[in-house]
């Protein structure tokens, strides 16, 4: 970690969770171990990552955003990506209407008069300087609203933040007078945010976390195990994003002025930038009603403009960066060597998540089985652009009892980094149809070590019965269509199927797609060991419990369901 | 925790056997595993971490958890009784409450003036449920509520905030002993002296106090820390010392005398206060270790400042004398050159000049070796007219043309050809129109 870490002693921490996002801001704190955004002075809970210096004063949020339009130059916007970054490596395509960056010995900084005065000389600030005082009006914001000065912070990062940047955001809060206990990456914060939920329950799933940003765009894959997330894939976009949306609207309603008043708004560098602050709060207002209003006082050469748009119209133009969106989540399924009947979760996170359009494109691509968490599809989600803040906010309240070694020694690579057992441990049970199938108790990609505790079901009428553990792995299974008797395809399928999961085969079960019907099977893999109960009573169950050791030995634990004792044996590794 | 599966198990198969009904068949291969990196967050992290740097496994890391747990809420209960009661204090007077320490009455006195109203509450009720009279009376004391009232004494003392801060002032328990010279030599300056400014701080007006810091703390911090000290705004006062002023009305004279006596009390205590943290504050300073880098730091810059000056000022001075003698040297150069110049310059017009005199001799001698163009002997005019003529056009003619001529008639010897010579001469300076065809007497242009 860095030299000029400031460190406080846990007793004194006042903790808040912070995104420092490139187009928007968050900070959250924990109230009785529930995560909660803090508005700032504005009303704000998502703070535009903007500062503008009008006449001597600083402004940032809301309110440096709306100096976009009448002070760009002095604005600066669009600047946490290029945090640790040499001048060679940034895109300077968002800050074309604000500050724009410039080479200062390699590194980045901006040019804006800060000072009052007609002829207040220029100063440059360098990205960190800007960082480090955006911050401090986030701390500052936070202190206000919790009544103590916030001290230290859990921060989240993109997950392909390089340690210079990593290392450049820590010395920025540093300078800032925070400290930094952790920093965790975006997309296992908005898992986090949603396991965090009092209802939610500790299972083994593949989450898919989709996080749509106004400038970017990070698709992760998470396999998330009894609690514990690991990151299977990434991929990352600066193509598709809540600005193109932007571009969308922008370009639709200056053709429609252009065709009224021969004149293009978007050669004015001020009407663009009023152009684009609109269609930003058309798009927001589309996202929670199927039509909005567009309107722009003096537009161009002082002439007013008002339109509208329905939602149907915008999902036709926007088509193209909707379908973006949907490539790039099915790409970061492919990638992580998945299929899209692996998935059992996606989060939708970032502020362009709030597009219904998005949430339903995902829809079709994973099966209904397939949680969608987006406030269009799922009525209990979590605000998406709140999900990383709130993550950060529940991790900071986690560990700011602990000292700064402490956590630092916890999140050492010799603690993180574990073997993750390949294919699935379980036992082989009887479907209804007599067959032998595979019940998965340790799902594939766990990490080690690991137990997992199932309650098997004895036969009908108790007795001895065998406990075979074996591994297991999935494959899809693609049915081709028989449009002639949907009997016979069933019965095929029982033929050479092993399992089949109920809630897949609703997706498949449809008759009138001429389709083929893919499906997620368990193949029962090689044998591990076998055990046998004796004596359990008429309608008793099993209870298997698994522990894979960090060194690959498995114990295996079987007994009645309320017996004593039960039989228990170890396969060294 | 455990997940139900429905489908049933096989029965076992007949002459199913295996030693304590386990028979291991496989295993794991380790190239059936991924090293990949576990995401730090999250509760069940967290629990991973513990086991991982525990060495625990999982029904240990369980049991450790399930104890700690319970222990908390253990703690939960009993933390603010958990202070043991003096015997001492139990038997105390309660009209003497002036002496009574309320902090420790409450078992707060691990707190003091950092328990919050809310513990001074929680801690007033507690005593309160253990020392009510009644209870007393239960088990057969009967008007046995002094420390009742104790209880009761303190907890208005201390939920008043008036009467809170003046009980403050007085504390004298909350007070951290500055270290002594025995316990500085082991080290632990700055936690030490530390803790007494932490203590300090407590009585200031302004909040949040800065902390003493540690031996990396920068200078600006270093300042501001002792600033704040030198200039501290306390909020600290006396009263709470006070002698109790008769209240009855009859001797008005001796209540406006104590109240006078209590008022001077007051201020002298202040004074004392305040003296002794200016004397805290120089003992501290002048053993700060921080205080001598900084100034010895500070002398190093200025000397460096001087030297500097220094080695610009005799830099310039030597570059000056540098550029003084150069310019001398150059000034004397100039001189001898231009001297040399002259003499050289007055050679050569002395040479010129015997050469425009020894030409001119060859002139006048080549008429004279025509013997003036005259057949015998020349008569007077005639040598007059010629030398005239020849007076004329040497008169008319510069030293090189003297010098041309007199190449021309050098190896002329026949009176002809020296005359053709001299008419050609001529000849060019009529045309030339320095001299007029007419004044030439021998010569014809």
């Amino acid at each position: 970690m860095s030299e000029s870490k400031v460190s406080v002693a846990p007793s004194e921490r006042t903790v808040i969770g912070i995104t420092f996002g490139n187009s928007n801001s968050s900070i959250a704190c924990t109230v009785d171990d529930k995560a909660e955004v803090i508005a700032n002075e504005d009303g704000d809970r998502q703070i535009p990552t903007i500062l503008s210096y009008v006449d001597g004063d600083e402004y940032y949020g809301q309110q440096a955003k709306n100096f976009l339009v009448r002070n760009p130059k002095n604005t600066v916007a669009y600047f946490k990506d290029f945090l640790g970054k040499d001048f060679a490596a940034v895109d300077p395509t968002h800050n074309h209407a604000s500050a724009h960056p410039e080479d200062v010995e390699g590194t980045v900084s901006f040019s804006v008069k800060e000072k009052d005065g007609e002829d207040a000389e220029v100063s440059k600030l360098s990205v960190s300087e800007v960082s480090t005082r955006y911050l401090r009006r986030l701390i500052d914001a936070a202190s206000e609203y919790l009544g103590k000065k916030v001290t230290s912070a859990v921060m989240t990062v993109p997950t392909n933040f390089s340690d210079k940047q990593k290392q450049a955001l820590l010395a920025a809060a540093a300078a800032a007078n925070l400290e930094v206990l952790q920093l965790i990456s975006e997309p296992v914060a908005a898992a986090l945010a949603y396991d965090a939920r009092a209802e939610a329950e500790v299972q083994d799933k593949i989450v898919v976390v989709a996080d749509l940003g106004g400038t970017r765009s990070d698709v992760a894959i998470v396999a998330s195990r009894s609690g514990m997330y690991t990151i299977l894939a990434t991929v990352h976009d600066y193509d598709f994003h809540g600005a193109a949306l932007d571009k969308v609207l922008i370009d639709h309603f200056s053709k429609e002025f252009i065709k009224k008043h021969q004149v293009d708004p978007r050669e004015n560098a001020r009407s663009l930038a009023k152009l684009k602050a609109e269609a930003e709060s058309t798009k927001k207002t589309l996202s929670l009603s199927t039509n909005a209003s567009f309107s722009i006082e003096s537009l161009a050469n002082g002439i007013d403009f008002t339109s509208s748009i329905n939602r149907l119209r915008y999902e036709t133009i926007a088509r193209s960066v909707f379908e973006g969106f949907t490539r790039l989540v099915d790409s970061a399924v492919k990638k992580a060597g998945l299929d899209a009947l692996d998935i059992d979760e996606v989060i939708l996170s970032g502020g362009t998540s709030h597009t219904p359009r998005i949430a339903a494109n995902l829809g079709y691509l994973f099966p209904q089985s397939t949680k969608i968490l987006a406030p269009s599809t799922t009525p209990a989600a979590i605000n998406p652009s709140e999900l990383n803040a709130r993550g950060a906010a529940l991790q900071a309240s986690l560990i700011q009892e602990y000292e700064a070694e402490d956590i630092d020694q916890s999140t050492h690579a010799a603690v993180t980094t574990v073997p993750h057992i390949t294919n699935a441990i379980g036992v082989i049970s009887l479907n209804e149809a007599g067959e032998e199938v595979f019940v998965p108790v340790v799902a594939p990609e766990t990490a080690v070590p690991a137990r997992r505790t199932v309650h098997v079901a004895a036969p009908k009428d108790g007795g001895d019965v065998l406990v075979k553990i074996v591994e297991g792995n999935t494959h899809i299974k693609v049915t081709k269509p028989e449009p002639k008797a949907k009997d016979e395809s069933k019965s095929a399928k029982v033929e050479d199927a092993d399992d089949e999961e109920g809630d897949d085969s609703d997706f498949s079960d449809d008759e009138e797609e001429e389709e083929e019907k893919r499906e997620k099977v368990w193949k029962i893999g090689a044998p591990l060991a076998e055990a046998a109960i004796r004596g359990v009573k008429k309608g008793g169950k099993v209870e298997v419990t698994i522990l894979v050791d960090a060194n690959l030995s498995v114990t295996v634990t079987t007994r009645e369901v309320g017996a004593k004792t039960g039989v228990r044996g170890t396969l060294s590794a | 925790m455990a997940t139900v599966v429905p489908l049933p198990l096989p029965t076992l198969p007949e002459g199913w056997t295996a030693e304590k009904d386990f028979k291991p068949i496989g295993k794991i291969a380790q190239n059936e595993t991924t090293q990949r990196t576990i995401e730090p967050v999250g509760p069940h992290f967290l629990a991973h971490a513990r086991r991982a740097r525990h060495k625990r496994t999982f029904s240990e890391d369980d049991r450790i958890q399930a104890q700690e747990r319970a222990k908390n809420v253990e703690e939960d209960n009993e933390s603010d009784l958990s202070e043991p009661e003096d015997p001492m204090m139990l038997s105390r007077d309660a009209k003497d409450w002036k002496q009574q320490d309320h902090y420790k009455v409450l078992g707060l006195s691990k707190y003091r003036w950092r328990a919050t109203e809310e513990q001074i509450k929680r801690a007033h009720r507690k005593k309160v449920l253990k020392h009510h009279p009644d209870k007393k009376a239960a088990a057969g004391r009967t008007e046995d509520d002094n420390f009742f009232k104790c209880i009761q004494k303190a907890t208005e003392v201390l939920l008043d905030p008036i009467k809170r801060r003046q009980f403050d002032s007085v504390d004298e328990e909350a007070d951290v002993e500055p270290p002594t010279k025995k316990q500085l030599q082991k080290g632990n300056f700055y936690k030490l002296w530390g803790n007494v400014f932490k203590a300090e701080g407590r009585f200031s007006n302004t909040q949040p106090v800065p902390s003493f810091g540690n031996e990396n703390s920068t200078k600006e911090e270093v300042e501001n820390f002792y600033n704040f000290f030198y200039n501290f705004d306390s909020w600290r006062s006396f009263e709470y010392l006070d002698e109790d002023v008769p209240d009855d009305n009859e001797s008005r004279d001796q209540r406006r005398h104590t109240e006078r006596k209590n008022l001077n009390a007051r201020k002298k205590r202040k004074a004392e206060d305040n003296a002794r943290l200016r004397k805290l504050l120089d003992d501290c300073s002048a053993a700060d270790e921080r205080i001598k880098k900084f100034r010895q730091e500070a002398n190093a810059a200025k000397n460096k400042k001087r030297l500097e000056k220094e080695a610009a000022e005799k830099k310039a001075a030597e570059e000056a004398a540098a550029k003084k003698a150069a310019e001398e040297a150059a000034a004397k150069e100039a001189e001898e050159k231009a001297k040399a110049d002259r003499e050289a310059s007055k050679k050569a017009k002395e040479a010129a000049k015997n050469a425009v005199k020894k030409n001119k001799r060859v002139l006048r001698g080549s008429v004279k070796d025509a013997n003036y163009f005259a057949e015998g002997d020349a008569s007077v005019a005639t040598i007059d007219a010629v030398l005239g003529d020849v007076e004329l056009i040497q008169a008319k003619i510069d030293a090189d043309e003297i010098a041309a001529l007199a190449g021309k008639l050098n190896g002329l010897k026949v009176a002809d050809e020296i005359k053709a010579a001299w008419n050609e001469e001529a000849a060019r300076l009529v045309a030339a129109g320095k001299i007029n065809a007419g004044d030439l007497k021998a010569f014809s242009a």
